[in-house]
């Protein structure tokens, strides 16, 4: 490694920053895959494995990815639900990885619901 | 191969973290994450102290921002699986504070965490500490751009001196009229020493600091050699800190690496190298003038100032001695500038400080606060209060230089005068917790015997002084106190204050005289009516058997180390006191439903130890006439 200039550290840090940005929970939106047995034995690993390969295609720093147990519609699994900041959470039923993509660009980039793999929208009533 | 990473879970990995097994966990979490197929998704990172060390090993989970305490290996399994794969965070393994029902999930929700405020800090549990490239993306050595792409290094001194910052270490000097008197001087070279020779029982601090955040003190003290007009630094740390100088030597080979620190550094025409230098652990080397002593290579004694070691320090050169602390707070003050800095605190101490929570208290750790708080909220709200419902009887700051804080004056802020009007003072920054079970006798022979071990020797007052304290606080809780001892050890401790040539023995009757001037009747009690109301000096004290309670269950018969206890199964059992040790066994064994045995001391020793003789001969009497 040679000697650093301030140019240098500066670009450094640029790309260390990324290198930490789960830590620092700038987050504009949440992708939750849902992990139950019956999420993984439909293949919910897959769904969140295309997930995350077309976050690190798109060098995003600004979505967290999570799991949580089953959703309660086991035969509409793999479910996800994409909570994206100001607006209500949506569900997505039967994923594969070709909607998975299409799913990134329109909705989590350019924030259009892709209606046509929509399960419902918003969540249930907690009594 | 995409980068798949979502989750970071950052164990700690300080020194506590470490004994309790945090590496043990790491391989663990590494084998149960490979198993279940999230090695590419999840990552661990070893951090530096967390700070909740009471909790240890612990680990926070990101970006969910879930505290995890008390870890064990058996758990790793069921935690990988359930939340890591599942989603689903394990409620068991969360903090619970100790009156509430359900747990808090959140490390933002948890009191310890809630009320601090993180300068030095601000980096610890967030970034690898073996790592320069997780310093670099929090900012770090931004500091240093600035300095070198856009200061002076009268502007740096200026910046300084405005924030306000005052010495980290005990006495709170101003930091930037130290670098100013430095910087006056003509001869060179000018050498700068961070000291990290923490020595007060129970503090860790600059410890953690090392630990957590090398690279803050190494960029600290570069700005402060720029400053000053040095360019060459030791960092003084002892011996008995392996984790914190192999992680400093790991940063400074970095820094080295990156050219942030050597032959000009960024590109400047700026030179500055740091060696470490560690020393054997004697507590006079916190002293400025001793520490400079062992650097050279000689026996750390304190040298009499005039000269300050600003003037003639190191091989007679310009010294600047910085507490680590300080010098961590270095970069933020640049970055941020001295308005911010002095926006935080009091009209006197500015910024925040870091304590190291230890004794009688819920949550201990290391927290750091701003100037300002009041030791109430330190206790009750940081600290969650004492342990199993006991009362608070005195907090004793600044280590055995320091002194004893009443309950009464809890609600004093935190900052240098106000610690110094209480009789103690800042110190570095230990605090240690007393409840209504400790005897202030007891602490200060504590104390006494630490200094009068620690004293170099070099004067008399210290060394034969603190020796004469240590008799006849002996001899007080021994039971064999005598009228007069009151003043004598008041007379002496201002004397032992006066006469002292360095730190150490100017402070060290403080534990003494603060307790003397709080807690006076205890001294009393133990003098006068040879008597010890916290219960804790063996020879004031007796182990007692409540006849009316005793169920004759011989556990206490059967733990008992010297077989001075005397009975039969379901007849009450006596505690012979001539063969009686006062280990205590006996307490710890009787079942908490039966609490039959009792402490006594004073007059009650020798009343209920006759009533227990008289019960219990009618009992056996009674037993046998049935049986």
């Amino acid at each position: 490694m040679p000697k650093l200039t301030i140019d240098e550290l500066q670009k450094m840090r640029a790309t260390a920053r990324k290198g930490i940005y789960l830590r620092e929970g700038n987050f504009r939106g949440k992708v939750i895959v849902h992990m139950g047995t019956c999420g993984i034995a439909a293949g919910a690993r897959e769904i969140m494995n295309s997930f995350l390969v077309e976050m690190d295609e798109r060098k995003l720093t600004d979505i967290m990815f999570t799991t949580t147990g089953c959703a309660g519609l086991c035969s509409e699994e793999p479910i996800a639900t994409i909570e994206m900041e100001g607006s209500p959470p949506v569900k997505y039923r039967k994923l594969t990885s070709e909607k998975v993509k299409k799913i990134f660009d329109e909705h989590i980039i350019a924030g259009n619901v892709v209606k046509e793999f929509v399960l419902g929208i918003g969540s249930e009533r907690v009594g | 191969m995409a980068e798949k990473r979502r989750i970071e879970l950052m164990v700690c990995t300080g020194t506590g973290c470490f004994a309790g097994g945090a590496f043990q966990i790491i391989d663990e979490l590494n084998k149960e994450l490979n198993l279940f197929g999230l090695k590419d998704e999840v990552t661990v990172v070893a951090t530096g102290c967390n700070g909740f060390c009471g909790q240890g090993p612990l680990m926070v989970v990101i970006p969910d921002n879930i505290f995890y305490g008390w870890l064990e290996k058996k758990d790793i399994h069921h935690l990988v699986e359930e939340h890591f794969l599942k989603g689903r965070p394990v409620k068991k393994l969360m903090f619970k504070p100790p009156e509430e029902k359900e747990p808090l999930p959140l490390l933002s929700d948890i009191p310890f965490f809630k009320k601090q405020l993180l300068v030095v800090l601000r980096n610890k549990g967030i970034i690898d500490p073996e790592k320069i490239e997780d310093y670099i993306a929090r900012d770090g050595y931004l500091a240093i751009e600035k300095v070198l792409g856009s200061m002076s290094p009268k502007d740096v001194r200026e910046e300084i001196l405005k924030s306000g910052l005052r010495g980290r270490g005990g006495a709170g000097f101003l930091t930037g009229k130290k670098w100013e008197i430095a910087n006056q001087q003509t001869k060179t070279p000018k050498y700068f020493i961070a000291n990290c020779d923490e020595g007060d029982p129970g503090a860790y601090m600059d410890r953690s600091v090392l630990e957590s955040d090398p690279h803050s003190v190494i960029e600290g003290m570069c700005i402060a050699g720029y400053a000053v007009g040095s360019n060459e630094g030791f960092i003084y740390v002892r011996t008995e800190y392996p984790l914190a100088i192999k992680r400093m030597r790991i940063a400074i080979a970095q820094a080295e690496e990156y050219g942030l620190l050597g032959k000009n550094i960024l590109g400047s025409d700026y030179d500055f190298t740091i060696e470490i230098r560690e020393g054997s652990g004697a507590f006079v080397c916190g002293e400025e003038t001793s520490l400079i002593n062992s650097i050279e290579g000689d026996i750390p004694e304190p040298r009499l100032r005039p000269p300050f070691p600003a003037q003639a320090g190191l091989w007679g050169c310009p010294t600047v001695i910085n507490n680590v602390e300080t010098l961590a707070n270095v970069p933020m003050i640049i970055t941020r500038g001295a308005e911010w800095f002095s926006s935080v605190g009091t009209d006197t101490s500015k910024g925040t400080k870091i304590f190291s929570l230890v004794g009688k208290i819920n949550n201990t750790g290391l927290i750091e606060v701003p100037m300002g708080i009041t030791l109430k909220e330190v206790v009750y709200e940081i600290g969650g209060g004492i342990p199993k419902g006991k009362k608070f009887k005195a907090v004793q700051t600044g280590g055995p230089s320091g002194g004893c804080i009443p309950s009464s004056m809890l609600d004093s802020p935190i900052d240098y005068e106000s610690l110094q009007k209480a009789g103690s003072m800042m110190g570095s920054g230990g605090m240690i917790v007393m409840d209504e079970d400790t005897c202030v006798v007891d602490v200060s022979k504590f104390f006494i015997q630490f200094t009068n071990e620690e004293s170099c020797g070099k004067c008399t007052s210290c060394r034969d002084g603190s020796e004469a304290l240590l008799e006849v606080l002996t001899r007080i809780s021994d039971g064999e106190g005598r009228e007069g001892d009151i003043e004598f050890l008041t007379e002496l401790g201002e004397c032992i204050k006066d006469a002292s040539m360095c730190g150490l023995g100017q402070t060290l009757p403080n534990p003494v005289l603060s307790t003397l001037r709080y807690f006076k009747d205890e001294y009393e009690a133990h003098i006068k009516e040879k008597r010890c109301p916290a219960l804790v000096c063996r020879n004031l004290i007796q182990y007692y058997i409540d006849p009316n309670k005793c169920v004759g269950c011989l556990l206490c018969i059967k733990s008992c180390p010297t077989e001075a206890i005397t009975g039969e199964s379901k007849f009450i059992h006596i505690i012979n006191q001539e063969n009686c040790h006062k280990c205590g066994q006996c307490l710890e064994v009787c079942p908490p439903k039966i609490s039959a045995i009792i402490k006594v001391t004073g007059s009650d020793m020798e009343n209920l130890i006759q009533l227990s003789e008289i019960i219990s001969c009618k009992e056996w009497k009674k037993n046998h006439e049935y049986s």
